[in-house]
């Protein structure tokens, strides 16, 4: 009985690293193409959040979790135009600042218009409840995340494997004064792929806003666990990031399991030995920008 | 241009040096006369450090603290102030242990503040408490509910105004062996992994063993944990009766969400909770009996025209954290108003008095000399049934006062005989 025990958390963690993934993945695409450490994605975490539960008082449950990272994309466009556009080429130090800063801005700002209380999100009695299967409980919320973050990766792959779009992130991920030679501008690739890096967040937001406490603050709660999936799957490795995101997941089920005072730490714990043997992360590559 | 530029600048070179000569007479002019100036502090304004987590796992009830507090300053102030001296209420956000105490330190020593005042965290107020008693100031702690605090570690310094856990272990207790839900039954407790989360586990073991519940598992949570997929499904495999949380602010609301998400059938009881974090968790998820120290509708003139107050000033309703700052800046000004001042060793000993005050419930709260501990009624509440309710404000029915109208007040608090404090 023991090992089903052991496996269920095991299970479960796979899950629950599907939820860092939606806010891991923006992070490492934006700092891949940009070269921009976003210490404020959490703010658009929260955006989503407080986006879907103010939406769905108005459309529902489904059309609020839609427009709310729709909504936040195009905050994006501003955000990336504004702000971002001018540290490209800058010391990654004022990039790391700004957005720091603007984190701490956005944090004040919800709680100027929605209030320091949290408010009060709920799931649809629907897809309340959870359904065994096997000897595994699954919560059926969850699954449906797992379903969601299952078809976002498998988009996402799509668009940057084998679209024209794709490929010339890609290429501007590595050589970016090549892709210009070739006459090609990135700065509306570099748009886009800042409105698709927040909007993921936005969407893992609107997704937890019936799950955890939507409050001000969430945004910094979600961004340590973020930075930690990115840090240990490489930086700019898409599957670098999956596999970390699941490892972390799976990590902190087993330490629930054995030791359960210790999960927070666990992955740090693990973290620490990545940048110890790969100071680059698990699958991360040497990118030339970035070696310096 | 170019020399009108110079030219300025030298002058301005010329200026600010005169200047400068000037600030050095003026400042030896005001060290001069400074003895009069502070012997006229006397007469100005009282200030009041308060401190309160408004960033962390408590954060989003640090706001209401806030709220609460201004709005006796101002009641207060309004009338007059004490003897006509006005409040300062200088808040600050007290966010962990470490910066609790250096800005304690700060406000004594820097902003001269009179006494202190506020905190929700057990682990930041004692780390306050020891600075005040370094500096001999009053300290009273509004929030914090940690048993030790009136125990180990109490001070001749350190007054606390809300119920310790001992209280809110027995509100809770009460009820549930009237619904026959502790005598043999098996109980899980999930518990936040901090010294007021250890307190309370101590507490609730305590009544466990005493009234012949099964303590069958139990887990320490850390303060930052947001996801408790995890140990949700340990308690799914544990099989309890009864599932017991003594967790503490988002803690609650993220516990209790995920749990009505997975749907698990063991009835839970928590107990310690904050109506905020209960009305943050939504409609239709929280559910079992809880402690409360006071709640908004608890129906006396007092409490309603507090809500009312409240909600025409904020248009909210008020979290019992906004009544706690209220009632006890009320209680400091009292003591203020009878000793003549914000002289600590005064208000000590007019607190150790057993004076009593109006705290909005039915019966008037005075403080135990011996363990400083605000003596006063709690109430346990119960979530309506799911579908009963379609508003977050209207979801908790309030039990009747305990102890009840004919017992002593005591009778629910920890006997002083036992108290290790020796304040």
């Amino acid at each position: 009985m023991e090992y089903v025990f052991l496996l269920e958390q095991v299970v479960n963690g796979l899950v629950q690293g599907g939820y860092y993934l939606l806010i891991a993945l923006g992070l490492s695409l934006i700092f891949s193409v940009g070269g921009i450490v976003n210490l404020s994605h959490g703010a658009f975490y929260a955006l989503g959040a407080y986006f879907s539960v103010t939406l769905v008082n108005m459309f529902g449950f489904g059309p609020a979790v839609i427009m709310s990272p729709i909504l936040v994309a195009f905050l994006g466009i501003a955000f990336e135009r504004f702000i971002l556009r001018r540290f490209y080429r800058e010391d990654p130090i004022l990039s790391l600042l700004v957005t720091f800063g603007l984190a701490m801005v956005a944090e004040q700002a919800i709680r100027m218009i929605w209030g320091a209380a949290p408010l009060s999100a709920v799931l649809p009695q629907w897809v309340k409840g959870s359904v065994i299967v096997g000897d595994f409980l699954f919560s059926k919320y969850r699954l449906l995340m797992l379903l969601v973050v299952t078809l976002i990766l498998t988009g996402l792959w799509f668009l940057m494997h084998r679209t024209s779009f794709g490929r010339v992130v890609r290429a501007g991920i590595e050589q970016p004064d090549m892709v210009a030679a070739l006459g090609i501008r990135l700065q509306p690739y570099m748009t886009a792929v800042v409105m698709l890096g927040v909007g993921l967040a936005a969407l893992g937001g609107a997704l937890f806003a019936p799950i955890t406490m939507v409050h001000p603050a969430m945004g910094a709660e979600i961004i340590t666990i973020a930075f930690v999936v990115v840090v240990i799957g490489g930086l700019g490795s898409f599957w670098g990031v999956i596999v970390a995101a699941l490892l972390v997941g799976v990590l902190r089920g087993v330490t629930v399991h054995f030791l359960p005072a210790a999960s927070e730490a666990s992955m740090y714990v693990l973290m620490l030995l990545v940048l110890l043997l790969r100071p680059r992360g698990l699958l991360g590559e040497a990118i030339q920008k970035f070696e310096r | 241009m170019n020399n009108d530029d110079l030219k300025t600048k030298s002058g301005f070179g010329t200026v600010s040096r005169r200047s400068a000569l000037k600030m050095g007479v003026g400042l030896a002019a005001v060290s001069a006369i400074g003895m009069p100036t502070i012997l006229r502090a006397q007469e100005g304004p009282i200030r009041i450090g308060h401190l309160t987590p408004m960033t962390g796992f408590l954060g989003t009830l640090g706001q209401w603290a806030v709220e609460g507090i201004q709005m006796a300053a101002e009641e207060i102030n309004a009338a007059g102030g004490i003897k006509g001296r006005m409040l300062e209420v200088s808040s600050e956000d007290s966010i962990n242990p470490e910066s609790a105490a250096t800005k304690a330190q700060r406000l004594l020593e820097r902003d001269k503040v009179d006494f202190l005042m506020g905190e929700i965290s057990s682990a930041s107020a004692l780390a306050i408490s020891e600075v005040a008693t370094r500096n001999k100031k009053l300290f009273m702690a509004l929030g914090p509910r940690s048993d030790v605090l009136r125990g180990d570690r109490c001070s001749p310094y350190m007054f606390c105004t809300d119920i310790p856990n001992t209280v809110m272990v027995n509100a809770v207790g009460s009820a549930l062996k009237r619904d026959g839900m502790v005598d043999g039954k098996k109980f899980f407790t999930i518990t936040s992994d901090y010294v007021f989360g250890h307190d309370l586990l101590a507490a609730a073991k305590n009544f466990l063993s005493a009234n012949g519940g099964e303590l069958i598992g139990d887990e320490l949570v850390a303060t930052d944990v947001t996801d408790f997929s995890a140990f949700i499904l340990k308690i799914r495999q544990a099989r309890p009766d009864v599932v017991c949380l003594n967790l503490a602010g988002n803690q609650v609301t993220n516990f209790v969400k995920q749990y009505a998400e997975f749907g698990l059938p063991f009835p839970t009881v928590g107990f310690n909770l904050n109506t905020a974090d209960a009305w943050a968790a939504g409609v239709g998820n929280l559910a079992g009996t809880w402690p409360t120290v006071w709640y908004d509708t608890l129906q006396t003139p007092g409490s309603q025209a507090f809500v009312k107050a409240f909600q025409t000033k904020y248009g909210k309703t008020p979290e019992n954290h906004a009544w706690i700052e209220y009632i006890a800046l009320k209680i400091a000004a009292q003591a203020m108003t009878e000793t003549g001042g914000a002289n600590t060793a005064d208000m000590v000993s007019y607190f150790e008095s057993g004076a009593k005050f109006d705290i909005l419930k039915d019966r008037p709260a005075y403080f135990r000399a011996a363990d400083h501990q605000l003596i006063q009624e709690a109430y346990p509440f119960a979530v309506k049934p799911s579908g009963s309710y379609s508003d977050v404000h209207d979801m908790m029915q309030l039990g009747a006062a305990v102890p009840g109208p004919n017992e002593p007040l005591e009778a629910i608090y920890p006997s002083t005989d036992m108290a290790t404090c020796k304040a």
